[in-house]
């Protein structure tokens, strides 16, 4: 039988705020344990929470993205339940009705085209803390930093078909937050994080199957992992005569599985009812009127930009708008540059990019900044330096040594352009390989390559290679 | 000097007839002499209560003092007190030293307020008479067989017995009134969100709201000044200028315009509290006021809604006493579930636990819509109610409770009668409304309260309509035997 995946995914992007949703505690990562954790946080008896109205703000940003309406009127409500590390008994979220509807995003699918995937809601509340299972000889130690920190829950409808559309989704939100400058998208710290909700049925089918959760996949290759994983166990499950059956699986990335974590009958019932302690959270028109006003360029609208109006392929437009960093990166190079946009991307793409890989750097920290790139590829348009030589100045200038005209006048890095001085280099080349010529003159073209490498390697690499190849042609055929 | 008003004793300290620290010995004394009879404090705070009064005096040489500086007060402990035990009333906070102070507490320091201890009063505010205390019932003064009423009973024994000027006390469905009522004193209950429920440890939050009991409607108005205002620590704070609580004192009630709810006079009200309400509605009359008659049809709803909704908020804000971070953990736990079943076990009473399964169970899947959903529309029927008849009369007046003190014991086997009690009460902590206590008369022996009922923000002109009555009589300077 051919079966279809149906998979709905839940991200939670902790909002890029100072301070905690209900509290005035800091919120940055990494802090010593309960450092960053103040009475509100640690549900102190008779604290009260507060709304940290950065939170809204950011909600709205991303409902506008989405195309989504902002809900003029939504509500806190409280989720309850026990755990050590759920300081109040309750999680502050949002329920019935939530600050952001219904809205898509649209991702591009590897066969090509694109697809529109729904998201049902957003809606904002509060992270937990942590629990520490180690280091506490049998007892669990409990860190209240987390707790009270901004999330907000992006919940997509069951439109993605596969383990690379959900990939595909959830990378598409993750540069949309980062656009959007409401989450750092830190997925090693937990600010991006995912739950997938996956179920198969038979092809054809219109209901859909039992869905397992699935929890802990906090990377890209994890959510692939892990689905692929869960889509092969249900199908085994079902076609040996098993069923499915509904309940929270954890994804164990060290063993590539998933495993059974609780079934739906021991699932709590959370008791929800809207927070007393909260107002409804009321978002007038003219509030949603001035956030519209700062939304930037979102990734599609620049993407296509970068395709119309600087001549970039789909693809290397894709790779360029991934980020706002690096779009804003490769545009700083191609206004400093004064043009050549295709040049410009392929440096940012190429170069650039595999010297950030290589260290695992954010192009926030490139040693080379756009004014240096930038630098460096109009001494290549101005024939001062040739492409390859570039790659040289490049690796310098990332190494510190200076801008681009520093590293080629210290290191003697400019071209050489003089025709007569070419010449005679080509002319003591081609002296001193009588045979080659010969053979190439027999018929041999592909000792060409052979006669401009002789002459780079007496030029360590400086002459002009157009003028080069000009020359040499004509000699070797004159 | 303990028998002085708020107003005679801050005008004692500003003619120097006494020192602040004066003053606060003599209150300590009477503490330490008569509280064995009443088990009204639950924490005598003697030492930090003197070191404040001689803050307060110094302060007053400087020239610098308030309407209030250097007053002694006794705060309900339900209020967070910066290192000092706040056990609302629970084996479960034996324990907890509160690491900071409620926003009442710091507006009361801020006035030059002298601390003189921490008030009895019901487990987690959830009772009617204060015996569901982890540190026993608090006695009346009037009857030491008799309840003095809950949950703010330690405040109002501890007034009545003038071991305290004057007293903050919490309302969630008649915790201020009713012991006020039934020991004698005068206590008003604002309007919801006119003070800070911040560091005020929560019962029911969208009923909860803190006020003063003090002997007069004049303290009480001088009181409120003090702990009312709006807060941004607490989001249903209402934002807006606070109000003068005392300038309609002098304001005559002539013209005043007096609801009768007849719905409050019907079965079950005991008769000898009837003609002592009725007495004083007769002196209101005498004063120049118009009294009709009105309706409030579903007032018979109010105890069954509170029922749902109190519970159901009160057993997910005790959610985090789970012997965690706080508060009484039991010995050795086995494991979680074991830690959190013995440590709330034994940590919480009898009427507490009632009141986290009722709400639990109104809130659990399947019944949230019957219950919950439910008496959220009739909270809104109620206090339609109210605003219909605001439209015909600027205050509704009636009995504060069904009957006098009862004795101790005497309810503690049915839960429901002791609910019933609070009829008269808890319709104004649904609607949000400000209600306040004044004493009436006695009914053998006990006394009995008259409830003012007034509109949203209309406290200034209840505590104006109550100080005129009390110019006009002396119920509120009678003293219990033996308190003298």
């Amino acid at each position: 039988m051919e079966w279809e995946t149906v998979i709905g995914l839940e991200i939670h992007a902790q909002l890029a705020t100072t301070s905690k949703i209900f509290s005035g505690a800091a919120t940055a990562y990494g802090a010593a344990p309960n450092t960053q954790a103040c009475a509100v946080d640690l549900g102190l008896p008779g604290v009260l929470p507060v709304l940290n109205k950065e939170t809204v703000r950011m909600a709205t940003k991303f409902g506008l993205a989405i195309g989504a309406t902002v809900a003029p009127r939504s509500i806190f409500a409280r989720k309850n339940y026990f755990y050590p590390d759920l300081p109040k008994g309750y999680q502050i979220s949002q329920y019935e009705l939530p600050v952001v509807g219904q809205g898509y995003v649209d991702i591009e699918l590897e066969e090509g085209g694109s697809k529109r995937i729904g998201i049902t809601r957003a809606h904002l509340e509060e992270d937990a803390g942590k629990s520490l299972h180690e280091d506490f000889n049998g007892m669990t130690g409990i860190d209240l930093n987390r707790a009270g920190t901004p999330l907000l829950e992006i919940v997509s409808e069951p439109d993605m078909r596969s383990a690379k559309e959900a990939v595909a989704y959830m990378k598409k939100l993750h540069a949309l937050v980062r656009y959007l400058e409401i989450c750092d998208g830190n997925m090693q710290e937990g600010s991006f994080r995912c739950d997938a909700n996956v179920s198969v049925r038979p092809k054809g089918q219109e209901a859909f199957g039992t869905r397992a959760e699935l929890k802990n996949i906090n990377s890209f290759r994890f959510v692939e992992k892990a689905i692929d994983y869960e889509v092969e166990r249900q199908i085994a499950l079902i076609e040996s005569g098993g069923k499915v059956v509904q309940e929270t699986r954890l994804f164990d990335p060290d063993k590539g599985e998933t495993r059974s974590m609780r079934a739906k009958e021991e699932a709590n019932d959370y008791r929800y009812f809207p927070d007393p302690d909260l107002l409804p959270l009321v978002i007038e028109p003219a509030f949603i009127e001035a956030v519209a006003a700062t939304l930037p360029e979102l990734p599609d609208a620049k993407r296509q930009r970068f395709m119309e109006e600087h001549g970039l392929s789909a693809y290397d437009a894709g790779i360029l708008t991934d980020s706002r960093d690096i779009a804003d990166y490769y545009e700083a190079v191609v206004t400093a540059v004064g043009g050549e946009p295709k040049l410009c991307a392929n440096w940012v793409i190429g170069e650039l990019s595999s010297y950030l890989n290589r260290d695992g750097r954010e192009i926030d920290a490139s040693p080379v900044s756009s004014v240096l790139l930038a630098g460096m590829i109009k001494r290549i348009l101005d024939n001062t330096i040739s492409g390859k030589i570039a790659k040289e100045v490049f690796d310098a200038m990332w190494a510190g040594e200076g801008d681009a005209d520093a590293v080629i006048g210290k290191k003697g890095l400019k071209q050489i352009t003089d025709t007569s001085a070419i010449e005679k280099i080509i002319d003591e080349v081609l002296a001193a390989n009588p045979d080659n010529v010969a053979a190439y003159r027999g018929g041999k073209d592909k000792l060409f390559g052979f006669f401009v490498g002789q002459v780079m390697r007496a030029t360590q690499g400086k002459a002009n290679p157009q003028q080069l190849n000009e020359l040499l042609k004509r000699k070797l055929e004159g | 000097m303990h028998n002085k008003t708020l107003s005679e004793l801050s005008a004692g300290l500003a003619g120097g007839d006494f020192s602040s620290e004066e003053l606060t010995g003599g209150f300590l004394a009477r503490i330490g002499k008569f509280d064995g009879q009443l088990n009204s404090f639950i924490t005598v705070t003697a030492e930090s209560a003197l070191a404040q009064a001689r803050a307060a005096d110094a302060r007053r040489a400087q020239g610098q003092a308030g309407a209030l500086t250097g007053i002694p007060l006794a705060q309900k402990d339900i209020f967070c007190t910066d290192g000092v035990r706040t056990s609302c009333g629970s084996k479960m906070l034996d324990n907890f030293i509160a690491p900071y102070d409620a926003t009442v507490i710091e507006h009361c320091n801020g006035a030059g307020l002298v601390m003189l201890g921490k008030t009895n009063m019901d487990e987690f505010a959830m009772g009617s008479s204060n015996e569901t205390s982890f540190y026993g019932a608090v006695k009346n003064p009037w009857d030491l067989k008799a309840v003095p009423g809950g949950s703010s009973g330690g405040s109002a024994a501890a007034v009545a017995a003038r071991l305290t000027p004057a007293a903050t006390g919490t309302d969630t469905g008649g915790s201020i009134r009713q012991p006020a009522a039934l020991c004698g004193i005068t206590g008003i209950k604002p309007t919801y969100g006119s003070v800070s429920r911040y560091g005020m440890i929560a019962f029911a939050s969208s009923l909860d709201q803190g006020g003063p009991l003090a002997r007069n409607a004049e303290d009480c108005a001088l009181l409120l000044n003090v702990m009312a205002g709006f807060d941004p620590r607490d989001s249903t704070s209402v934002e807006r200028a606070t109000p003068d609580y005392s300038a309609a004192l002098g304001n005559p009630v002539k013209g005043l315009r007096i609801g009768l709810p007849k719905e409050y006079f019907g079965a079950g009200l005991d008769p000898a509290v009837a003609q002592a309400v009725e007495e004083a509605i007769a002196e209101y009359r005498r004063l120049g006021a118009e009294v009709v008659e009105i309706s409030l049809p579903n007032t018979a709803l109010a105890v069954p809604t509170y029922y749902v909704i109190a519970p159901a908020e009160c057993s997910s804000n005790l959610s985090r006493m789970d012997g965690v971070r706080f508060g009484h953990r039991c010995a050795e736990p086995q494991n979680l579930e074991d830690l959190y079943k013995r440590s709330r076990g034994e940590g919480f009473g009898e009427e507490v636990k009632r009141r986290i399964m009722v709400g639990t169970y109104a809130l659990s899947a399947g019944y949230y819509d019957a219950y919950y959903l439910k008496a959220q529309q009739l909270r809104h029927l109620i206090a339609d109610d109210f605003k219909a008849a605001f439209e015909k009369v600027d205050v509704i007046m009636g009995p504060t409770s069904p009957s006098v003190a009862f004795d101790i014991g005497a309810r503690s086997d049915d839960p429901v009668a002791m609910y019933l009690a609070d009829v008269y009460t808890i319709a104004v902590n649904l609607a949000g409304l400000p209600g306040m206590s004044l004493p009436v008369g006695f009914a053998d022996g006990r006394p009995v309260g008259l409830q003012i009922i007034g509109n949203y923000f209309d406290e200034a002109r209840m505590l104006g309509a109550a100080h005129q009555y009390q110019l006009a009589t002396d119920w509120h300077q009678r003293i219990p035997h033996g308190f003298e």
